[in-house]
């Protein structure tokens, strides 16, 4: 098979496609004066939905009906007692980044002790782990505001080599996503279990420990991207979660994973997680009014996600 | 009614008179799938007609239907989510205006009623809860039924797959009155007992073309295994001689609290006989749950389980014939958590090579093989581990002849170097094959026979009967 047809293939090349698209026409309208500024403003902001969609995606590959809307509250959590913990001293830095990882590590656990003690179905038990986090989390602020360390509002807000910092890190997360996904078993067990639970549980695949291990995978890394979150824009709010919610699925779907489950791909999860923040800020440097916005935003997403599922079906 | 010359068949020439079951053999992947969808209209063909009733020109799905053609497909077609009756409605679009509940209600309990006498199928229940023989079941009851208008010709491909021998016999039985009434049957099935008993002329297809064609009485087995084109081969069976040495290296305690308890030794081919549904695959369900940890995975794999029902539990769809072969394997083909992809291709290699799976590339996905091959992956996945124990769900449903007898020697050597199989089989012939017997009944086992005493009278008396046969 030749070059260009197997790239058309791929599910994830879409979002690509859209991408650069958009990205095109807001640097035309701008008469190129903005392509540096609008690259780096877009790659640090996809850097957020990327880590949350990475976790997102293992989650929805586990199969129909698997989904965390845990998200924004674990963001938010991790984002409040992290920076607490750290209490701006510099040297507290990867304490507050160890809690992180704890607290995702328990909330996973959490949601699937629900899904699995309980029987309720995943978004059910996610949606109630969300309002006992959020609780906590609105506990521990106590609306005060409390800013991160020196060192590491620096680093998340400045660049390597023109590449920005957050991005760089997301970069390295998607790597070891990607050769999870792809090399090792881990991998096929959670594509396997999305194609079907009981074929993968007859071949001898231990669905409930990897279902436990993904649900895991997923809060930790909301922690993290809630920790860098926080510390990006210079302290924890309590609403600062909300719009990954909607975001984290948004940019599964759009990146070509099938949505019941057993396929997925992490380079899609970038091409949407660009996508999703340059159309915003395409309409917004056309200077339309929010509402016209919004429904642009969702026609165009639908239009990307009709060209991409029309590739599919007639492969 | 005429079927005229098919040429994405190749030249195939058949045609089925009233009155007639035909009965159509040949190999995996020979075109008896394909001419199937021709005669229902699901197909066009590119050359050549098709004729219902004589008048030619019209060709489609529902042409097919209005001239009375029904069929039972190999894969079963029933919605799982809607009941029996539900199901009824959809095949059966007269059943239409108030009440039409209790009419299809009505018609399908008549009809199971009258080619299963004696069964058991609540109709109000839904799909999902029956097993695959009562699906089965009802999905030939509902292609019979008709109303107003009996259906003139039935294809059944594969019927009694799922089906044990006192079901099978049931239904070869209606199929005889069915033809004697006037309607006509067209019999595919690699059961070649139950074509030759019940067909009145048997057509016989390789490769797309139909290579004999002639009326039941002048064949037997043997002549027609040959006219397949498969080498016969006698059944120089060896069984096992170091039998229950040592240890057992499975064991379960009797089941429902009563009757035989289960053990199987290393080497054996221990075979689960009964009537269908009688908790055979409920036992094997068992004993490899209870041997593979839902939370973790074991260091070495104990036990591999082939399925049945490969669509339902058996393959994975989005995936190709490489990764649904090696899934099992994984731990032995990678280090540290990350797959050896070298490794895996040559596993693949290896098997393709050893199983004859016919595909030109490993890569391609499972779905591109014809129904018998996926069944030979499976086998192959299951064979591929290092277990030492390999429990088999009634695993050669829809596989022809010809593989059957490669898979029997594969067992059978696998066996001799120590491999232990635990085998469910709704065929009589495969049972005999097994080194020792365990007969279920009623969700217990009731009897337990050796060597020579496997015999189908034996098997089928403690069917049948309480107590302990021979």
């Amino acid at each position: 098979m030749n070059a260009p047809r197997l790239l058309l293939s791929k599910p994830w090349i879409w979002s690509f496609v859209a991408t650069i698209t958009v990205w095109i026409i807001t640097v035309l309208f701008t008469g190129g004066a903005s392509s540096l500024g609008l690259s780096q403003a877009a790659l640090t902001f996809a850097a957020f939905s990327v880590i949350v969609g990475i976790g997102q995606m293992f989650v929805i590959t586990l199969g129909p009906g698997n989904i965390d809307l845990s998200v924004p509250a674990t963001m938010t959590l991790s984002g409040t007692l992290a920076l607490k913990l750290m209490d701006v001293q510099d040297s507290m830095i990867v304490v507050g980044l160890l809690l992180s990882v704890l607290l995702g590590t328990v909330l996973g656990i959490g949601n699937y002790a629900l899904i699995k003690l309980l029987r309720i179905p995943p978004i059910i038990a996610t949606l109630s782990m969300s309002f006992i986090v959020q609780s906590t989390a609105i506990w521990a602020n106590r609306g005060l505001r409390i800013k991160p360390p020196e060192v590491l509002a620096s680093f998340t807000t400045s660049s390597l080599f023109g590449i920005p910092n957050v991005a760089i890190v997301a970069l390295a997360l998607s790597a070891i996503a990607w050769l999870l996904l792809e090399k090792s078993i881990y991998g096929r067990w959670i594509s396997a279990i999305g194609q079907s639970t009981f074929a993968a549980r007859m071949t001898g695949i231990p669905v409930d420990g990897t279902r436990l291990v993904t649900y895991m995978l997923c809060a930790v890394l909301a922690s993290i991207c809630g920790y860098l979150l926080a510390s990006f824009s210079g302290g924890a709010a309590l609403n600062m979660g909300a719009e990954y919610l909607l975001m984290s699925i948004a940019v599964v779907v759009i990146g070509g994973t099938a949505v019941a489950g057993g396929n997925s791909n992490i380079p899609g999860i970038w091409g949407a997680s660009l996508f999703m923040f340059l159309v915003v800020s395409m309409l917004n440097t056309y200077g339309f009014g929010a509402g016209f916005r919004l429904i642009l935003t969702g026609l165009i997403i639908i239009a990307v996600i009709l060209m991409a599922g029309g590739r599919q079906s007639t492969r | 009614m005429t079927f005229g010359a098919v040429k994405a068949l190749d030249g195939v020439d058949l045609t089925i008179h009233a009155g007639e079951c035909v009965g159509l053999v040949g190999h995996n992947g020979a075109g008896k799938s394909t001419i199937v969808n021709v005669i229902n209209g699901s197909l066009t063909p590119h050359a050549g007609t098709v004729s219902y009733g004589g008048n030619a020109g019209q060709h489609g799905i529902s042409v097919a239907r209005a001239n009375g053609i029904r069929c039972v497909f190999q894969e079963l077609s029933l919605c799982p989510n809607l009941t029996v009756s539900e199901n009824v409605r959809i095949m059966h679009g007269d059943l239409k205006g108030w009440n039409w509940r209790s009419r299809a209600l009505a018609l399908i309990k008549a009809q199971l009623k009258e080619i299963f006498p004696g069964h058991n199928i609540d109709c109000d229940s839904t799909i999902d809860d029956l097993s695959i023989a009562e699906r089965q079941m009802v999905e030939i009851a509902i292609s019979f039924a008709g109303i107003g208008q009996r259906p003139k010709l039935i294809i059944l491909d594969e019927p009694t797959s799922s089906l044990d021998a006192g079901l099978a016999a049931q239904l070869m039985a209606y199929v005889r009155r069915f033809v004697a009434e006037g309607g006509s049957v067209l019999l595919i099935s690699h059961i070649l007992g139950e074509i030759l008993s019940t067909s009145d002329r048997i057509v016989v297809m390789k490769d797309g073309r139909v290579v004999a064609d002639r009326m039941a009485f002048e064949f037997n087995s043997r002549s027609l295994v040959e006219a397949m084109g498969s080498v016969v081969r006698e059944r120089e069976w060896q069984r096992s001689t170091a039998m229950k040495a040592g240890s057992p290296v499975l064991s379960m305690s009797p089941r429902r609290g009563h009757g035989l308890a289960f053990e199987a030794y290393r080497g054996e081919i221990v075979g689960l006989a009964g009537l269908g549904g009688h908790g055979q695959t409920e036992a094997l369900l068992e004993l490899y749950l209870s041997r593979n940890s839902n939370w973790w995975a074991a260091r070495r794999r104990e036990t591999a389980f082939v399925a049945g029902d490969r669509s339902l539990n058996g393959a994975f769809a989005l995936w190709s014939i490489l990764k649904n072969l090696s899934i099992t394997s994984l731990g032995e083909l990678s280090s540290r958590g990350m797959i050896d992809r070298g490794r895996e291709d040559r596993l693949g290699e290896d098997w393709k090579k050893r199983i004859e799976i016919r595909t030109p590339d490993m890569q391609n996905r499972i779905l591109s093989l014809s129904g018998g091959n996926q069944q030979k992956v499976l086998f192959a996945r299951a064979l591929a581990t290092a277990a030492g124990i390999v429990l088999m769900d009634d695993p050669m449903r829809g596989v022809d002849v010809g593989t059957k007898q490669e898979v029997y020697e594969i067992l059978r050597t696998e066996a001799t170097s120590g491999r232990t199989f635990v085998w469910y089989s709704t065929e009589m012939d495969e049972i005999r094959l097994c080194d020792r017997v365990y007969v279920f009944r009623e969700g217990a086992i009731v009897a337990e026979l050796v060597g020579d005493d496997i015999t189908e009278k034996h098997i089928l008396a403690a069917s049948f009967s309480e107590g302990k046969a021979a």
